[in-house]
């Protein structure tokens, strides 16, 4: 029984997260003992991209280079999966979560008759049963969930598993899938997307501001850092509700959940809302000028301090240690 | 034109969690429970549909007697009335069974909720009623107009939005900035009172998921803090310690 994983692309380029799924589906297999594992890329992506699957573990890429595939249109995606599924004689899904991913996701468990299991944070345990955890209350608790479908889709949380980089090629096959136009209702009229950016929810980095960063005019020192850092900004509910930072940028607990190695928060006291998106950090560094912040006691590194004199002084700090 | 509205009953976002039962129930002890926030944008957004467009609007929640005083919410805000599918809602697929077969038989031309519940935040109910009722769903919708029987959206995508057009019927999961909440008036309060609420039974079974078990992640230990005029300091142990840089 193989084991098919969903891969996403930005234009052309392969999520990080999707190579992560790839290695947490190769790291499932070995444990279980299941079969191969096959990769599914939809739309237009180059042989280059697609060898990048090859190292994060799968043994073939099944490739549908069809246009009208290239953007997330959410009924087709979910056609094509199922179809490349059932023709590889998958039992098990894997996918990384993501806004895309979650709609296909959820189509496919109905057309395949499957249990979905989102925000999974470990390889699945079998000793009896079969049993996976996964992150609940945006990352306040997890849940041991036994799963009883004979078909499985897993959506991966970011960092589940450590991305494997030294596997071999993979075998490209290109396929063509007739989808029904049914499929195609919705239709994208235009995307306004920030280019050349590091994405909130892939960054192993995240430098994000918050009102005490006074306002909008300031936010060239969070991207100054970031910068240095190779990071994606973020910041707090308050500073994307008052317009000073786009709706994408806001990290918490109704915005973008994030699971970096490093989180630093500039100016965020850390009310529990935003601390719910920032909980699977794995490290956490809080500038403030308030000791008695709530943030500090979340965090593993703190400065108290005024922002404006800290922020220069790490930037200057970060491009010393290069 | 008929819109219906799912809505989760669930803990107020500060809610410290807890469990009780060696860890096999969530522990409701001192625990408010609201309008899922997602839920609260995507009835917000319907209650001005509905005024513009003269649309019924029907609330819809999967759960036990204790979510009558959330659906009773959902009626003051400007539902004009509400069904409880009266069960547990064991797993995502069990609740996108209820709502489908609700569907099916009063026939909503658009189905509005949350992009996703906040206990369990699988965003999955939305693409599974989709597929059961064989209609497009969108998913996160940040902007919905309804412009005769087309739909425009905007969609947040990773790094920025994506516009999109479809047709009705539409099911729509939904999160800010859709529209601004909307806190009941005291007339929307009385009201709500006497509005319907009808209470039926679960009309399909099966699930494939259920949860043994729940864990509180492991305590955080304590900050350790940098001197303000030591900077370069953090940057060490960023680099030695936490080995990140």
């Amino acid at each position: 029984m193989s084991v098919l994983v969903y891969i996403e692309h930005a234009e052309g380029s392969v999520k990080k997260t999707s190579l992560e799924a790839v290695s947490y589906g190769k790291a499932l297999s070995d444990k279980l003992s299941f079969g191969e594992v096959v990769a599914v890329a939809l739309g237009s992506i180059s042989a280059d991209e697609l060898g990048k699957v090859g190292s994060a573990g799968a043994s073939k890429v099944i490739h549908v280079n069809d246009n009208k595939l290239n953007e997330g249109i959410i009924q087709a995606h979910a056609d094509a999966v199922a179809q490349v599924y059932n023709q590889v004689g998958a039992g098990t899904l894997v996918l990384a979560k993501s806004s895309l991913g979650d709609a296909v996701a959820a189509r496919l468990a109905v057309k395949l008759n499957a249990a979905l299991v989102s925000n999974v944070v470990e390889l699945p345990d079998n000793t009896s049963g079969y049993k996976v955890k996964r992150s609940i209350y945006t990352g306040k608790a997890f849940a041991e969930t036994v799963v009883t479908a004979d078909h499985k889709i897993l959506a991966v949380k970011k960092n589940a598993v450590d991305l494997k980089t030294d596997g071999t090629a993979a075998q490209v096959e290109e396929v063509t899938l007739s989808i029904a136009d049914a499929n195609f209702a919705t239709k994208i009229t235009s995307t306004d997307k920030a280019t050349g950016e590091v994405l909130l929810p892939e960054a192993d980095i995240v430098v994000s501001g918050g009102r005490g960063m006074k306002g909008p005019e300031n936010w060239g020192m969070i991207e100054d850092l970031a910068k240095e850092l190779g990071a994606a900004t973020g910041c707090s509910k308050p500073v994307s509700d008052i317009g000073w930072r786009p709706h994408h940028e806001h990290v918490g607990q109704t915005g973008v959940k994030v699971a970096p190695t490093l989180y630093v928060a500039v100016g965020i006291s850390g009310a529990i809302q935003h601390l719910a998106g920032v909980n699977s950090s794995k490290y956490i560094v809080v500038i403030n000028k308030d000791p008695e912040a709530p943030f500090f006691k979340a965090a593993d590194y703190g400065i108290v301090g005024d922002a404006f004199e800290i922020l220069p002084k790490l930037t200057e700090a970060v491009k010393a240690q290069k | 034109m008929k819109i219906l509205v799912c809505i989760t009953h669930v803990p107020d976002t500060t809610s410290k969690i807890h469990f009780t039962d060696n860890n096999t129930k969530f522990d409701k002890n001192g625990v408010q429970f609201i309008i899922g926030p997602y839920d609260d944008y995507a009835l917000a957004r319907a209650v001005e549909l509905k005024d513009q467009l003269g649309a019924s609007l029907t609330v819809l929640n999967v759960g036990e007697a204790e979510t009558e005083p959330t659906l009773r919410k959902a009626l003051a805000i400007g539902a004009d009335d509400a069904i409880r599918v009266n069960a547990f809602p064991k797993d995502s697929l069990f609740v996108a069974n209820q709502i489908a077969a609700i569907a099916k038989e009063n026939g909503y031309d658009l189905i509005m909720m949350g992009r996703e519940s906040i206990d369990f935040n699988g965003g999955m109910v939305h693409g599974m009623v989709g597929e059961l009722l064989g209609m497009p769903s969108v998913s996160p919708v940040m902007k919905l107009e309804v412009d005769g029987d087309i739909v425009k959206m905007a969609r947040e995508i990773e790094g920025g939005k994506e516009y999109l057009e479809a047709k009705l019927p539409l099911i729509a999961g939904c999160q800010e900035p859709i529209a601004e909440w909307k806190i009941p008036n005291m007339r929307g309060i009385m009201s709500a009172r006497t509005k319907p609420l009808q209470v039926v039974e679960a009309s399909v079974d099966g699930v494939n998921t259920e949860v043994i078990a729940y864990q509180l992640p492991p305590a955080k230990g304590s900050v350790k803090l940098v001197d303000k005029d030591n900077v370069p300091e953090l940057v060490r142990l960023l680099k030695n310690e936490a080995k990140v840089l």
